[in-house]
């Protein structure tokens, strides 16, 4: 079992290749499918994955795609389960098995943690037997001056850890997604401090509960500053120098794949960090693990823009979808070079950030219960 | 079962230290479930601008800050030198030569070749060592015992400048010995925290340029390593690591684990390391230990079998067996960071030194960190019984010497081809050593 969790993780973090985040669960979607103009209906939202998974040739760039439960089990307009199109492409198929935030008891103002462990185990056995061969768990973290609190770190951590164990008892390669939310203030180097807490403190949880580093992937934030900090953005060889830095402490290199995630920034921004990030990596070496993306926005925001407009220009959304899959493996190479008409993205300049991806403890204006789904804003049932 | 327990005693420990417990305000009647506020003072000794303190909790609405420790932040000023150190002794082909034997246990050696244990022998032994031509192409660093650090050859320079003439870094022994642990196991612990920081300082001043702290895990035997052993020992690791980076000393942590009697698999060897090695590199970025500027020496996973003194009869794993687990054993806990691992030779014979750590550097030749060594039986037993004190044989041990040194500084470099200048030998073993030095 052991043997072919690091096999699987090997292939998804195979040189050149990352992973297609597209597990929005239906709130999540909802609302960007909404901004598009699009109704969020079931067989819109099958229609919009479809997209992606029937791209030809996307399997050159993209070794595997991360889904919500309900696509897990959708097929293409034709009949044929996505597990088997992409299976087809060499993609292999991964399930988003957390179940949203919430509030931390004891924590500080803004801090969660996840939910889902209980009945873990039974739905993993479910999705290994629909086919799923790894899953994904996001925890968030808030930075402030005084933030995340240690309790919030090693809660999440632990829950991180054991979301884990049970994954790889089942035969999943657990994604561990420790993201820490780029809303604040704060500067580059507090976060760098913070990433080398968070990402030291789920290590060592993983560690404690005994599970296979070489059978599990990392995805963490890239450096960077806070979306409201002072000094606004910073170059990609800054983000690539406190990154790299920051990882090389605390990640050990039988971890396979770290596998970044694009949270904040626009398409071009993350395929520009990301290419910079490999770069250093290379200059400075004694990089053992692949540095990839697990990107959602990033690879989707300028397609949906596209097929939005018009549904019947798939070919068109689908050759935008492969050009920025590409541009993203080149960059998990370190040889992205903008082409003669610079980066596929038609978002440029436009910041994929939404308000607080966090939990925003807001109960909604119907007195209904409240429960966070990815989204602080708009506070709906989220599954 | 072990790890299960192993944080609380820290989570415990370090909340009763730092923490004052608030009572329940009065939002908390309306929430009787909430969990009683920690609020957390920060007693930092390092004030860095990111960490911050916390606002004790007033009765009533007030949300109590919660602190934020900052990571690997110890603003030493000698952060860049020590990296640079470290990057130096652990240069890819170099290793270091291990002869910080305290006066006990040198007396000891020396007089299982004949000699008398006195100052002025064990000064002739160092400098026979230390003037070997050559050493310092295939050594980087030389670690030292107090007294040795002080002495002069018989022309009256310093070990330290012949040593620095050779480009070979002089490093220090500052752990003052073992002390049994309660519990009846043998377990142990290690001494030298005490006046720590101004020993490094007056250490640096001489030249010292690194220093050492051996901690000693036994496993095997039933309940060992027990939670008591292994935060004990991590955290005077991690401790001892602090002070001298604080003080301008590159430390070299050193978690041995010894294998007590009984029989165990190499899986076995290595799972504890695993458990041992995880949690001293957990308290090093807990405590702000800059990793680029440390060096570790651990031990390879060996199998065992046997009785008392442990290791004799043991089975010999293939070299490749060796690599392969020791490997995996490193990349499972040993963040890249580091810039060198250099291995301890106990329990291997001279020859098996030098095919083991080939072994490493097959499997791993692009390993993050340097797969070395920090040998000192296998680079001085042989050494030693050619010497054995006479001064007609002063230049053919030091030929020994720079052969063993050379033959260890290509299989450090993934370049040795045999043969080996001591083929054979009998494992180089001898029982744990209790009680301060110079006794």
């Amino acid at each position: 079992m052991a043997a072919d969790l690091a096999s699987v993780a090997a292939k998804l973090a195979a040189p050149g290749k990352g992973l297609l985040a597209s597990d929005e669960s239906t709130g999540t979607i909802g609302k960007r499918l909404e901004k598009a103009g699009l109704p969020n209906t079931k067989d819109i939202r099958r229609a919009y994955r479809e997209l992606y998974y029937t791209t030809p040739g996307i399997g050159q760039y993209i070794s595997g795609v991360i889904m919500f439960k309900e696509t897990l089990y959708q097929s293409t307009a034709a009949g044929r389960r996505f597990v088997d199109v992409l299976a087809d492409e060499g993609v292999m198929a991964g399930i988003k098995v957390d179940e949203g935030l919430a509030p931390l008891p004891g924590g500080g103002e803004g801090e969660t943690y996840t939910k889902g462990l209980e009945g873990l185990e039974a739905a993993c056995r479910e999705y290994v037997m629909a086919g799923a061969k790894f899953a994904k768990w996001r925890a968030t973290l808030k930075v402030t001056d005084s933030l995340p609190s240690d309790l919030a770190v090693e809660r999440n951590a632990e829950d991180l850890a054991r979301y884990a164990k049970v994954c790889q008892e089942c035969g999943l390669v657990p994604v561990v997604e420790p993201e820490i939310l780029i809303d604040g203030a704060h500067s580059q180097t507090r976060f760098g401090v913070v990433t080398e807490r968070v990402l030291g403190a789920t290590v060592a949880a993983l560690w404690r509960q005994g599970v296979a580093l070489e059978g599990c992937l990392l995805k963490p934030q890239m450096v960077i500053p806070g979306a409201e900090a002072e000094g606004g953005k910073v170059a990609a060889e800054e983000v690539a120098s406190h990154t790299v830095a920051a990882l090389r402490r605390v990640v050990p290199p039988a971890v396979p794949g770290i596998m970044f995630l694009s949270g904040g920034q626009t398409e071009e921004e993350a395929t520009i960090n990301l290419d910079a990030i490999n770069k250093e990596a290379r200059v400075v070496g004694r990089c053992p693990w692949a540095l990839s993306f697990s990107f959602g926005r990033a690879l989707q925001a300028s397609v949906l823009k596209l097929w939005s407009s018009d549904q019947t220009r798939v070919a068109e959304a689908q050759q935008l979808a492969l050009a920025l899959a590409q541009v993203n493996s080149e960059a998990a190479l370190g040889q992205y070079t903008a082409a003669a008409g610079g980066h596929p993205s038609t978002l440029s300049g436009d910041s994929l950030r939404e308000n607080f991806r966090g939990w925003s403890g807001q109960a909604p204006a119907g007195g209904a219960v409240p429960s966070p789904g990815g989204s602080g804003e708009e506070v709906l049932m989220a599954h | 079962t072990h790890s299960v327990h192993l944080y609380a005693p820290i989570l415990l420990v370090h909340i009763a230290s730092r923490c004052v417990i608030s009572g329940l305000s009065s939002s908390d009647k309306r929430h009787p479930n909430r969990a009683r506020t920690v609020t957390m003072q920060a007693q930092m000794q390092f004030q860095s601008a990111r960490t911050v303190s916390c606002v004790r909790a007033t009765r009533g609405r007030a949300q109590p800050k919660v602190l934020c420790r900052a990571f690997n932040s110890m603003e030493s000023p000698f952060a860049e030198e020590l990296k640079k150190n470290a990057a130096y002794i652990a240069q890819k082909g170099k290793g270091i030569l291990a002869s910080d034997e305290s006066n006990a246990t040198t007396g000891k050696r020396l007089q299982s070749v004949g000699v008398d244990n006195t100052e002025e022998n064990r000064r002739d032994w160092r400098e026979l060592l230390y003037t070997a031509p050559g050493l310092g192409q295939y050594v980087s660093g030389a670690i030292m015992f107090e007294e040795t650090l002080y002495q002069k050859a018989r022309d009256g320079s310093q070990f330290v400048d012949i040593l620095l003439a050779q480009g070979i870094y002089p490093g220090i022994k500052v752990d003052t010995g073992l002390q049994v642990l309660p519990g009846g196991k043998g377990e142990t612990t290690t001494q030298g925290l005490d006046n720590l920081a101004d020993r490094c300082k007056a250490y640096r001043k001489q030249g010292a340029k690194f220093a050492k702290w051996r901690a000693v895990i036994k496993i095997g035997e039933a309940g060992c390593p027990s939670t008591t052993a292994i935060l004990e020992n991590a955290h005077g690791l991690a401790r001892y690591a602090q002070i001298c980076q604080e003080n301008g000393l590159v430390p070299i942590v050193e978690p041995e684990v010894t294998l007590g009697p009984g029989d165990y698999s190499i899986d076995e060897t290595a799972f504890w390391s695993e458990r041992v090695y995880s949690h001293v590199m957990r308290l090093l970025n807990e405590y702000g230990v800059i990793l680029e500027g440390i060096l570790l020496k651990p031990n390879m996973c060996l199998p065992a079998r046997g009785h008392a003194p442990p290791g004799l009869d043991a089975p010999v794993a293939s070299p490749e067996e060796v690599a392969r687990v020791t490997v995996r054993t490193m990349m499972r806990s040993i963040p890249p960071a580091v810039p060198g691992i250099h291995f301890l030779s106990g329990g291997m014979s001279e020859e098996e030194a030098t095919l083991n750590l080939q072994a490493l550097n097959d499997e791993a030749p692009n390993a993050p960190w340097a797969l070395t060594f920090s040998y000192g039986r296998a680079l001085q037993a042989t050494t030693l019984k050619t010497w054995a004190g006479k001064e007609s044989n002063w230049a053919a041990a030091q030929d020994i010497l720079v052969k063993l040194a050379k033959a260890n500084s290509e299989a450090a470099a993934g370049k040795f081809k045999g043969p080996h200048p001591v083929p054979g030998g009998g494992r180089i073993l001898q029982a744990l050593r209790t009680g301060g030095s110079g006794k």
